[in-house]
């Protein structure tokens, strides 16, 4: 009954917040009209959404943000050092595959999404059945470390939180 | 306004402002597709976000009201940037052959889903 | 010295448009040009917000967020006709 009125939880409150930061004005009265909203939007369009990813572990999530933004800051510093005091032709760039230990469709997207986000690396592609990310490196001496890395500092991290 | 604040968000403009002409750099300067799409994902996105706090550091210490909206277009653009990104290299890899003769293995039994028949 | 700041930023973005503008003109590859308009778009949202420093408005808020998401759709739009040929299937 509950999961049939409510199919998304975490989107019903994504939506109520969502619309009370557009309507830029935190009250009551904004906050039931986005609960509102955030009920009754998954449920006009729940046909379309019919996986429901779990998350295990919220707190990790926290730690995983703080990396990422740190990484952020820290490869752009980098980046910004090999475009302005680099000849472009003389980077070593390559691609790199990256195989996955990851199996959901939404870990496997903020996987992506956070490779690109971070030092030096951006995700043109994944393999048709999922199992492969095609990975592109800016200035890369070592490969392996690189694929590593990703590994290490992304993945398990991801793969405690949504498997 | 104290004379900290007013520092740190004149500092926050001009990195912001920094970064972004080294992204654009990246684009003009850089000799290959592949290596342009680094400038723009990393460096505009951070130079966009670090200007935007400073916009609303600046509504907040200077007019006294909290505006969340920079907030919203911030997690909005880091949340875009990667997948712009990853649609036009996937549109390059799809359009040069180039490209393609470079592409590392999958390491599966099937290809590249751009390039695959059946992916998308 | 924030009016300063802004208006030396303004002059600094102004540059980033124009290599922009010389990425959309040169090309080489219809994907060169998609890329440097959407980080002219980008640039353009910058470039309101920092007019709305300058002017002490919050008036423009709703143009750069409007502009972030058509920015957004039109880049994702062209890169998927590029790839299969039409936009909605």
């Amino acid at each position: 009954m509950l999961t049939r009125l409510v199919p998304h939880p975490l989107l019903t409150l994504l939506i109520a917040v969502v619309w009370v930061l557009l309507n830029n004005d935190v009250s009551i009265a904004q906050a039931v009209i986005g609960l509102v909203l955030g009920l009754l939007i998954p449920k006009a369009t729940s046909a379309y959404w019919p996986g429901r990813p779990r998350m295990r572990a919220p707190l990790v999530v926290i730690e995983y943000l703080l990396i990422v933004l740190w990484d952020i800051v820290v490869s752009n510093v980098q980046v910004a050092y090999l475009i302005l005091f680099r000849r472009g032709d003389r980077l070593r760039t390559r691609y790199i595959s990256v195989p996955l230990v990851l199996t959901t469709p939404e870990a496997i997207t903020v996987l992506a999404g956070t490779i690109t986000m971070t030092p030096g690396t951006v995700t043109a592609d994944v393999s048709a059945d999922g199992c492969a990310l095609l990975v592109h490196c800016l200035e890369t001496d070592d490969p392996e470390a690189t694929i590593a890395r990703i590994k290490t500092r992304y993945e398990q991290r991801l793969k405690r939180i949504f498997e | 306004m104290p004379f900290l604040s007013e520092v740190l968000i004149a500092s926050l403009i001009l990195i912001g402002a920094f970064f972004l002409f080294v992204g654009s750099l990246g684009l003009a300067k850089l000799p290959d597709l592949m290596r342009r799409l680094h400038g723009p994902t990393k460096a505009t996105t951070l130079g966009i976000g670090s200007m935007l706090v400073a916009s609303m550091l600046y509504f907040l210490l200077v007019g006294g009201h909290f505006s969340v909206h920079e907030l919203l277009i911030t997690i909005f653009l880091f949340l875009t940037a990667p997948v712009s990104a990853h649609m036009i290299a996937k549109a390059h890899i799809l359009r040069s052959r180039r490209e393609r003769s470079a592409l590392p293995v999958t390491g599966g039994k099937v290809g590249w889903a751009t390039l695959d028949e059946n992916g998308s | 010295m924030i009016a300063t700041a802004c208006t030396i930023a303004l002059g600094v973005i102004g540059v980033a448009q124009l290599m922009n503008l010389y990425r959309l003109a040169v090309g080489p590859d219809v994907t060169d040009r998609v890329l440097a308009l959407d980080t002219m778009v980008i640039n353009a949202i910058a470039l309101i917000v920092l007019v709305g420093i300058l002017y002490g408005t919050t008036m423009y808020f709703e143009a750069a967020l409007l502009f972030a998401m058509v920015g957004f759709v039109t880049t994702v739009a062209f890169c998927k006709y590029l790839l299969r040929g039409n936009v909605i299937e």
